[in-house]
């Protein structure tokens, strides 16, 4: 093909013959990238999916408004048709706790350590409503905003990530309960310790932006991913000591409860906030590495499924 | 001039199969796994279809580029590849400038949120910057005719209402390159029309627009180019109305002109006819007329013996079978009883009086019988031709390129006074 700045009767060419770099011989969709690159000026370059997963920063980067405009729109349309709208951030996880603290504070007597019993459980119960919230918007995701995925390029990757950004405001909203609970013990956040709180919250974002990558993309092509998750939230609350103070049971338990990433993320918000006992750092370890791990897991079959999204949603 | 779109190789490959439908369980596929693994399944054979294959061309900025072909001849995956919603399995673009499509108007729109949100949603969503949108909020607006119900969810807005705001973004999105799907837009002529004058729009500014649609009169007149993608390929490529009418030809190629033998033509003991075609224009393929030139509608026929005065007569109908006329031959000739031999009848059908479209003509040698017409000897369905409007100012349609609608299509005499 030669470039042409020739009338139009000139550029007329034959088909290209087929029997040259026949594409059978290149992989079919694989994993990776499916749409090139941005660069300057404007250049747009298609090209089949590379193998190799990359997150390409610099094209998020650059979508940042869509973000923006994603989580505003689920912000403003989460609420619209509600009669006690944003209430709903605060009511939900004080009925949990009230529910928490007579069933497992009064009649079972859970342990709490030295925490005031509804603190610890309010506190446990703001981080694990924000992971259910992300967890269920962000794992549909993809399927919620299906015109979207047919029928517009933007990095697929903005769709969880708005996910799991957007009950960030649930959880800001809900912190006057957790807040009210402090007056009314007089427990207060040990000095500098409390500006460690929102690296807890992020270590909760990052987990729970893995999963839902991985469960997101996974569900493009098996529906099953719905009806795991309301089972795997009911049982996550008990794994990550939400009603119990983890450094009350066991070690050998504490140890297996911290390959939870949200394990750490609950304990180490308690030791933040409620200057309750530091969790051993070398749980939190633990729970960052799987964290980490589940990050890059999820992000590697996201974008190597990335591709096939349009294809087989 | 520079290069816009620069298309190279491309090919998409799909699988076609049961274990490869939209979406299954994942028991599903954990048994066609194990299936496979224990060699009790085989992967199947020609599963596979390319719904692009090695195509390759190149869009000059500013040039209007039409897209034709048949349902499922690729179209719709070729933009979808540009538009970057599906990867290629092979091959390479590269798109130089900002991109923008109509294949997208309205998408994203959501009912809960007002007008006003949802215009900077749906512009965020097109690729506008949040400042562009607040620049041209008040445009758009206005252009949309929805002032008063801006801040009403747009839930609550007519259908009508809903597609002029969408459209109203889209218009006022400024991109260097147009990709439009006509055949994916929504279905409202309303809209279609608006879609097309956008077109136009863009394109007389210099704009570059890829333009796939099932439109031929708009590709005709809109585009300064056409490519024809025929299963995956292109196998056509230049002037709009050329491209076109081989087009025509080939998918109406079979019926331009029929032949039968001798002792198996159709008719009675007094007549049979032997052939009917249509003649040909020069510069275009069979079967594929000018809007503007007359047809010729060739009749052979044989008269076996002397009896009574027959005359040939056709009929015509559009692409619906709705009958556009009937014409048979009045010559005086034909008045006394025919005498027997061969002849070879031609019906001028005017120009400028089919509209565009299929045409299907039925021919028949008919006698008077009052209130009957007698046929001795006649062709349903006979044969069909092609009239193409090459979109170039001068028909009935005129500058217009959008749905022209009548079974005949006259172009008038019109007288205008100034009072």
């Amino acid at each position: 093909m030669v470039r042409t700045e020739t009338p139009l009767e000139e550029e007329r060419k034959t088909p290209g013959t087929a029997a040259e770099a026949s594409p059978d011989t290149r992989s079919p969709v694989g994993p990776g990238d499916p749409s090139g690159t941005e660069a300057a000026g404007r250049v747009t370059v298609i090209r089949p999916a590379t193998r190799l997963p990359r997150l390409d920063v610099g094209e998020l980067w650059h979508y940042r408004e869509l973000l923006w405009t994603l989580v505003w729109r689920d912000v403003s349309v989460r609420y619209k048709q509600t009669f006690l709208g944003v209430a709903w951030a605060i009511l939900v996880p004080a009925f949990t706790a009230l529910v928490y603290v007579i069933v497992f504070g009064k009649f079972a007597n859970f342990p709490s350590g030295e925490t005031p019993y509804p603190s610890l459980v309010v506190a446990g119960v703001l981080p694990m409503q924000y992971f259910a919230s992300a967890l269920s918007l962000a794992s549909l995701s993809l399927l919620s905003n299906l015109p979207l995925v047919t029928k517009v390029y933007f990095p697929r990757t903005l769709l969880p990530l708005a996910g799991v950004s957007v009950p960030l405001v649930d959880f800001v909203v809900g912190l006057p309960v957790l807040l009210f609970l402090m007056v009314k013990y007089d427990t207060w956040p040990d000095g500098w310790k409390v500006l460690t709180a929102p690296l807890f919250i992020l270590l909760a974002v990052v987990t729970v932006l893995g999963i839902s990558l991985l469960l997101s993309a996974v569900n493009v092509r098996y529906r099953d991913v719905r009806y795991m998750i309301p089972v795997f939230l009911q049982v996550l609350p008990l794994l990550s000591g939400v009603m119990f103070a983890v450094d009350q049971i066991p070690e050998k338990w504490q140890w297996i409860l911290s390959l939870n990433p949200m394990t750490s993320v609950i304990s180490g918000w308690r030791w933040a906030v409620l200057d309750a006992n530091a969790p051993q750092p070398g749980q939190v370890a633990l729970g960052v590495a799987v964290a980490v791990a589940l990050f890059f897991l999820g992000l590697a079959t996201f974008r190597s499924s990335e591709p096939r999204f349009a294809d087989t949603i | 001039m520079s290069v816009a779109i620069e298309v190279d190789s491309l090919s998409k490959k799909y699988r076609l199969g049961e274990h490869q439908a939209a979406y299954g369980t994942l028991r599903e596929s954990l048994v066609h796994a194990a299936r496979r693994v224990t060699g009790r399944e085989h992967v199947r054979q020609g599963s596979e279809i390319w719904a692009l294959y090695d195509v390759s061309f190149q869009v000059p900025e500013g040039q209007v580029l039409g897209v034709i072909g048949r349902n499922g001849a690729g179209k719709s995956t070729l933009l979808k590849i540009l538009t970057r919603i599906v990867a290629p399995t092979a091959g390479r673009a590269e798109i130089r400038g900002r991109v923008g499509s109509l294949l997208e108007v309205g998408t994203g729109f959501n009912g809960e949120l007002t007008g006003r949100e949802n215009v900077f949603l749906n512009g965020a969503i097109l690729g506008m910057k949040r400042r562009e949108i607040e620049q041209r909020f008040d445009d758009i607006v206005e252009f949309s005719g929805v002032e008063r119900f801006i801040d009403t969810p747009v839930k609550r807005y007519s259908s009508g209402m809903y597609v002029r705001l969408a459209f109203a973004v889209a218009a006022h999105f400024e991109p260097e390159i147009m990709l439009v799907d006509e055949v994916l837009s929504v279905g409202d002529a309303e809209f279609q029309r608006r879609c097309l004058g956008r077109m136009e729009e863009l394109g007389n500014a210099g704009r570059t627009v890829l333009f796939v649609s099932h439109a031929l009169p708009a590709v005709a007149q809109l585009c300064d180019r056409a490519i024809w993608i025929e299963s995956g390929q292109v196998v056509g490529d230049g002037r709009p109305a050329e491209v076109i009418a081989n087009y025509l030809h080939q998918t109406h190629s079979s019926g331009s002109e029929r032949t039968w033998p001798e002792d198996s033509a159709p008719g009675n003991d007094l007549a049979r006819i032997l052939g009917i075609r249509v003649v040909p224009h020069e510069g275009m393929p069979p079967g594929v007329i000018d809007v503007r030139h007359p047809v010729g509608v060739e009749i052979t026929f044989r008269v076996l013996r002397d009896g009574k005065p027959l005359f040939p007569k056709i009929k015509v109908l559009d692409q619906e079978g709705a009958v556009a006329f009937n014409a048979m031959d009045t010559d005086r000739r034909w008045l006394e009883a025919t005498t027997p031999g061969d002849y070879v009848a031609t019906a001028w059908i005017p120009g400028n009086l089919l509209n565009e479209g299929s045409a299907i003509v039925e021919a028949a040698i008919c006698s008077i019988d009052f209130p009957k017409l007698e046929h001795h000897a006649a062709v349903y369905e006979a044969v069909s031709f092609e009239v193409l409007d090459p979109g170039e100012g001068d028909s009935a349609r005129g500058q217009f390129s959008g749905q022209w609608r009548g079974v005949v299509r006259p172009l008038l005499e019109w007288e205008c006074e100034r009072g």
